[in-house]
């Protein structure tokens, strides 16, 4: 088959290097999509099942085994429905705002460190890679709101790009106090620092207080609850989003959710040591004979997911227990609050580095 | 966290800016029913809004001008569905006034057990949207749980769940079933539990202090100048209760609080409502224990052909509820008039709501609790 398609393109006079790149984007295409995609519906049916739990009711139960199915048959009916453009929209930009919003989110998963040896790209400036495509998808937000020529879509668009210009900010103070203890921007390099100690931990305060700081931030960067102020559906009918039906739709459902992931997989990497089995330098130390084990492939996954879908579950457990913030209250608690904290914090790290050096 | 609660004071501008014009409804997650408000709004800032009611009027007052006076209850079930019980109850009364008809103790003691029932699944539901409005969808949940307590106490009763035709002009339709008393006061031992439940996790969280505390405030003198009632009113201040004040059916016999704050905000209406649950519980409790034998029902004799005027009024969970009926002696009503609390409530909005964010304005729209079918008719 391989050997078919080659001696193919080579009849068509195409070089090898067509079929190389061909094959290497295809693949990376179906792993990203196959996974983000997944990633978004598993997370979606978890988002249900723990609300449900919260609100003591049982959440789905019918769509397969425990309800397994019900977010795939609901991705189905998305993409089945007809796929409305309002007729005064910017036809261009309508489309491709969802459309620039999922693909961003794909793109961060390049320097997703998975587990051990297991990121597709090591970049010397992991950290940046992803916030920096992590922070573009306000644009895709702001485009949807404006396209869109509703009022309401238009003021979710511009409340979120208020709010996740300014929750950027002290997301990034926060991940700056990590680089600067660690010294470093690579991800790997970064995990491999908190073999022994969590920047969780370090300089007790500190890190903790970097860790809450990035929490709340990126929160508020995936728009939930209690900073979903953008979609608020109670006030803006469902912001930037109201005149989104179908396929276009669930393309920005599925960016909400991977974008959840996405930042508390951030989070369990920088601050939670990664995929990195927590005490298993002491274990492996003391326990020789279990090294290869505590340094496989396999178990590193492990523990990066069972990190990450902690802080999951965290982030959803706060989402069905808060209210929501006003819009002022928001931007105040952002300018006023957690961005002195970042830089306070920044500082003191600083501070306490060169004291301790 | 510092989170000051006052919407930010206007800026100078140095661009050129435009109000703009915003319509709400009638089809909007937090307009409860088919409200439609007109915005005008300045960036976030609301600064002016115009309710426009109708979209859910029924002629339901021209409706009873054709209708005998039995078949005007269950009509009425359909007005403000979340508390049939006192339209019923309303109505019912007023024919007994033109009719001078004496309700036995039985059946008004039944009459308060089941009203008091209501105001709390009226109010659950008021806190679930009302939360709901805030962002806050697990007290939703909770609430609507607990309501189907009652609704299930209520379909024992009178075989209905929303419109409950249970009141009859002179009693009421049925006594209480077998084991109706006994799951009423669980329900009274039960809901206390859930009410602190819902306390821990909505009326000391900061964000949703932030959300209400000196959000759409009114005056006593301004709310008395409007005609509101009910917790609205009592939220201000004005000790003004209809069961205290004019006691009928068994209220002048149970020992109640009428609860009052003095801030008039949203945070105070809803301290107000939260406490009113607690003190309905208060008077269950009392009538279960206090519930005389003997009839329920006076039949009045022969076909009703009432003659006079009359003003009847009860104090629904939304506030003053009344009806002025006119009758000339014949099988239906010359004019049946009703006045709803939460259209009275309503109209006051651009007051509360001039200046606030257009997130507070679904704050203040959720406190005032409006019933579509109440406001419209």
């Amino acid at each position: 088959m391989e050997q078919a398609l080659q001696q193919w393109l080579a009849n068509h006079g195409l070089p090898q290097v067509v079929y190389d790149w061909g094959k290497m984007l295809l693949v990376a295409a179906v792993i990203a999509i196959g996974f983000v995609s997944l990633t978004a519906l598993w997370l979606i049916y978890l988002e249900r099942k723990v609300s449900g739990h919260i609100q003591d009711r049982l959440g789905p139960m019918r769509a397969g085994p425990k309800g397994l199915l019900q977010t795939v048959y609901d991705a189905i009916k998305l993409l089945l429905k007809e796929d409305i453009i309002p007729r005064q929209a910017d036809r261009l930009l309508f489309t491709l705002a969802p459309l620039a919003v999922v693909t961003i989110a794909v793109i961060v998963f390049v320097t997703m460190p998975f587990g051990r040896k297991l990121i597709p790209a090591d970049l010397n400036l992991g950290i940046v890679f992803m916030v920096a495509f992590s922070s573009v998808t306000v644009l895709g937000i702001l485009v949807a709101g404006w396209s869109s020529n509703n009022k309401w879509s238009l003021l979710g668009g511009l409340r979120s790009g208020a709010q996740m210009l300014s929750y950027e900010i002290p997301m990034g103070l926060a991940i700056l106090t990590v680089v600067m203890a660690t010294g470093s921007f690579r991800i790997s390099d970064i995990i491999a620092a908190q073999q022994n100690h969590w920047n969780l931990w370090r300089f007790p305060v500190l890190g903790l207080v970097a860790f809450l700081v990035y929490l709340t931030a990126a929160v508020a960067e995936v728009n939930r609850l209690p900073f979903d102020i953008p979609e608020a559906e109670s006030e803006l009918v469902a912001g930037f989003h109201t005149e989104y039906t179908g396929m276009k739709f669930a393309l920005f459902f599925l960016s909400e959710y991977t974008n959840t992931f996405v930042v508390c997989a951030i989070a369990a990497t920088l601050f939670l040591g990664g995929w990195g089995l927590p005490f298993g330098a002491a274990l492996a130390e003391h326990w020789p004979s279990l090294k290869p084990l505590i340094e496989s492939v396999p178990l590193s996954v492990v523990v990066f997911f069972a990190k990450t879908y902690a802080l999951i579950l965290l982030v959803m457990w706060v989402r069905w227990t808060y209210p929501r913030l006003r819009v002022d209250q928001l931007m105040r608690f952002g300018w006023k609050f957690l961005i002195p904290i970042g830089f306070g914090n920044l500082i003191l790290m600083g501070i306490a580095m060169v004291l301790t050096q | 966290m510092s989170v000051p609660t006052q919407a930010p004071a206007a800026v100078e501008p140095r661009l050129a800016t435009e109000q703009l014009t915003l319509n709400m409804g009638p089809q909007h997650p937090s307009t409860h029913g088919v409200l439609r408000c007109v915005l005008t709004i300045d960036g976030e800032i609301v600064r002016h809004v115009v309710p426009h009611i109708g979209y859910l009027h029924s002629s339901c007052e021209k409706m009873m001008e054709s209708r005998t006076y039995d078949q005007i209850l269950p009509l009425l079930d359909r007005f403000d569905y979340l508390a049939a019980n006192f339209y019923s109850l309303c109505a019912a009364r007023a024919v007994e006034q033109l009719l001078g008809l004496e309700v036995p103790p039985r059946a008004r003691w039944l009459r308060t057990l089941v009203c008091e029932l209501n105001r709390i699944a009226s109010h659950l539901v008021w806190l679930g949207t009302f939360a709901l409005d805030l962002g806050a969808t697990t007290v939703f949940l909770y609430a609507f749980r607990d309501r189907e307590y009652i609704l299930d106490l209520m379909e024992d009763l009178c075989g209905a769940r929303l419109t409950y035709n249970y009141f009859r002009i002179g009693g009421v339709s049925a006594d209480l079933p077998e084991h109706f008393a006994e799951q009423a006061r669980w329900f009274v031992d039960y809901f206390p539990e859930r009410l602190v439940e819902i306390d821990r996790i909505l009326t000391g969280n900061r964000i949703f202090l932030a959300r209400t505390k000196g959000v759409g405030a009114i005056s006593a003198e301004q709310a008395i100048d409007w005609g509101l009632s009910g917790p609205m009113l009592r939220a201000c201040g004005v000790d003004f209760d209809l069961r205290r004040a004019h006691p009928y059916e068994a209220y002048g016999h149970v020992d109640f609080d009428v609860i009052t704050r003095s801030a008039g905000d949203v945070l105070a209406r809803y301290e107000v409502r939260m406490d009113e649950m607690r003190e309905c519980l208060k008077i269950i409790a009392q009538v279960l224990d206090k519930l005389p034998e003997g009839d329920i029902r006076t039949a009045p004799t022969g076909r009703l052909r009432p003659q006079g005027e009359t003003y009847s009024r009860v104090e629904s969970p939304r506030g003053e509820l009344g009806m002025y009926v006119v009758a000339q002696g014949e099988a239906t009503p010359y004019r049946w008039k009703v006045r709803a609390p939460s259209f009275c409530n309503l109209a006051p909005l651009n007051v509360m709501a001039e200046g606030c964010l257009v997130a507070d304005l679904v704050a203040i729209l959720g406190s005032v609790d409006i019933v579509l079918g109440d406001v419209d008719r």
